[in-house]
């Protein structure tokens, strides 16, 4: 029988998804890098209690739409509806402004275990290489350490961290087939192939989905080995009519671009900009 | 400190990242953080070739574009968008932090809250609010050949940045390389903190009154060098 791991809706992909699941969620901080669309299914869908496991933990629909993303969810969909018990994440605050989770964090609504973000990724990396934990340098003699073995090892010591193990890792690429091969495309690959493999079940949320033998098997990022479901995104993405409403986020991002202009500008003054 | 200082003239942030783009120098991989750090990205010389690496995966990337100009699926770590290059590359984020961690990058830039005169970096507890962020950080300072760091000299209630202990938890230790600030640039060696430029209109004693630990003035100390 063919293999075909795609499945027809985001509601059927996360079907299985119950209460009190952990869950990997690729993605940078860029909504673009983001499973967005099965993070809406899962908040849908009801599920509370869960544990996360991703590099930020979002800045919200309304920063995403100013910029023109078809499909404006990030983690904050579930932050900001207390679907969260606990989040295992790198990047959880902004220096910018408060977020939603910061206001969680306050309330003592939700706990946090705080990764430096290249531990994440290698600690999420041995869960999928079936490793006992790594060795790693990062977070000697800081609050990193503590709780944790050390080790000497060719005179410079050592941090053993663990594996980070999940129910569910969601994950967005660019293109996919029914055997769960995949690419992404350009700065949006981040944790996506980093995290597949890495839980009992690993989702895929692809732009599109290609006919097999269409991606270059010398280009494939992720063989479809790690992949359980693939989905894709609606071609045209759904209307969007909604208030913009977090005045401070949307404060913040004015002041970065209005600061992005003034750095070309002196470039220009000084004859180094090139493009 | 004494108020006519408060109200001397420094450094802007376009002017402190232009400094620290002269540190880059042919042919090195360079990591550039979140805010004043990112600016310097803009300010390299034609010719020069310059490798710029981002923790969300990609090295060798171009200028930043005006925003609303570029591709939202081509970012730098602080989401800005910016203009592909040839011999760019893109990689998960496993690989990004191998490059990072394994020693493989040449210079990280980053701000900070505070720097010790041992090199102790803090940058990730945001010292008003109690919380924290420690993304890409320690691993950054733990990992680059030379890290720099770009900041403010003093908090806006007039504090040195500059201190002999820090007092907010630290990103890493012994880290430090080089300190750009609005009024100074400082290196960070055994001996102890050097001071090498200092800004126009700043002397040296300036500098030092607003530095908790005694900085050791370098002979060739002179005005700062922008290109």
């Amino acid at each position: 029988m063919p293999i075909n791991k795609i499945v027809a809706s985001f509601d059927e992909a996360v079907a299985d998804i119950e209460d009190g699941a952990v869950i990997m969620v690729g993605g940078f901080g860029t909504v673009v890098s983001t499973p967005s669309l099965l993070l809406e299914a899962i908040y849908r869908k009801g599920v509370k209690n869960l544990t996360t496991v991703s590099n930020s933990s979002g800045f919200g629909a309304d920063v995403w739409r100013m910029q023109g993303a078809p499909f404006p969810e990030d983690m904050d969909i579930l932050v900001r509806n207390e679907r969260i018990k606990k989040a295992i994440v790198s990047a959880p605050v902004s220096a910018l402004y408060v977020n939603n989770f910061e206001k969680l964090l306050r309330a003592g609504k939700i706990e946090i275990e705080m990764v430096p973000q290249g531990t994440l990724a290698e600690r999420v990396r041995a869960a999928k290489a079936g490793l006992g934990g790594v060795y790693v340098p990062v977070g000697i003699g800081t609050v990193v350490e503590e709780g944790k073995e050390k080790k000497t090892i060719d005179g410079r010591e050592y941090l053993l961290e663990l594996p980070i193990k999940a129910d569910f890792a969601l994950i967005h690429a660019y293109k996919g087939d029914r055997w769960g091969n995949l690419v992404y495309r350009g700065t949006s690959r981040t944790f996506n192939p980093t995290m597949a493999g890495a839980a009992r079940v690993t989702i895929a949320e692809v732009d599109e989905i290609v006919e097999l033998g269409e991606l270059d098997p010398e280009a494939i990022v992720t063989p479809g080995v790690y992949v359980d479901r693939v989905v894709a995104r609606p071609k045209i993405a759904p209307a969007e009519e909604a208030e913009i409403t977090d005045a401070q986020a949307l404060e913040s991002r004015r002041r970065y671009e209005a600061e992005i202009e003034d750095s070309i500008k002196a470039a220009k003054e000084r004859g180094l900009r090139h493009e | 400190m004494s108020d006519d200082l408060q109200g001397k003239q420094r450094l802007d942030r376009q002017i402190i990242a232009l400094r620290v783009a002269k540190e880059f120098k042919d042919g090195e991989v360079v990591n550039l953080g979140a805010g004043i750090p990112m600016l310097a990205s803009n300010f390299i010389p034609a010719g020069r070739e310059v490798v710029f690496h981002a923790e969300n995966g990609v090295l060798g990337f171009g200028e930043v574009t005006l925003p609303g100009e570029g591709d939202l699926d081509l970012v730098n770590a602080g989401g800005q968008t910016v203009h592909p290059q040839p011999g760019m590359c893109f990689f998960g984020h496993d690989e990004s932090f191998a490059i990072i961690r394994g020693g493989h990058l040449d210079i990280s830039v980053m701000g900070a809250y505070q720097v010790s005169e041992k090199g102790d970096l803090a940058n990730y507890m945001i010292p008003e609010r109690q919380v924290g962020t420690i993304g890409g950080a320690m691993d950054l300072a733990f990992g680059a050949k030379k890290l720099i760091i770009a900041m403010n000299h003093t908090t806006r209630e007039g504090e040195p940045r500059i201190v002999k202990k820090c007092s907010y938890l630290i990103t890493a230790p012994n880290c430090v390389d080089l300190i750009v600030t609005d009024i100074a640039v400082i290196e960070v060696t055994d001996r102890g903190l050097i001071l090498k430029e200092v800004a126009p209109g700043w002397t040296p004693e300036e500098v030092q009154s607003l530095t908790e630990p005694k900085l050791i003035v370098d002979p060739d100390c002179h005005d700062i060098e922008l290109m």
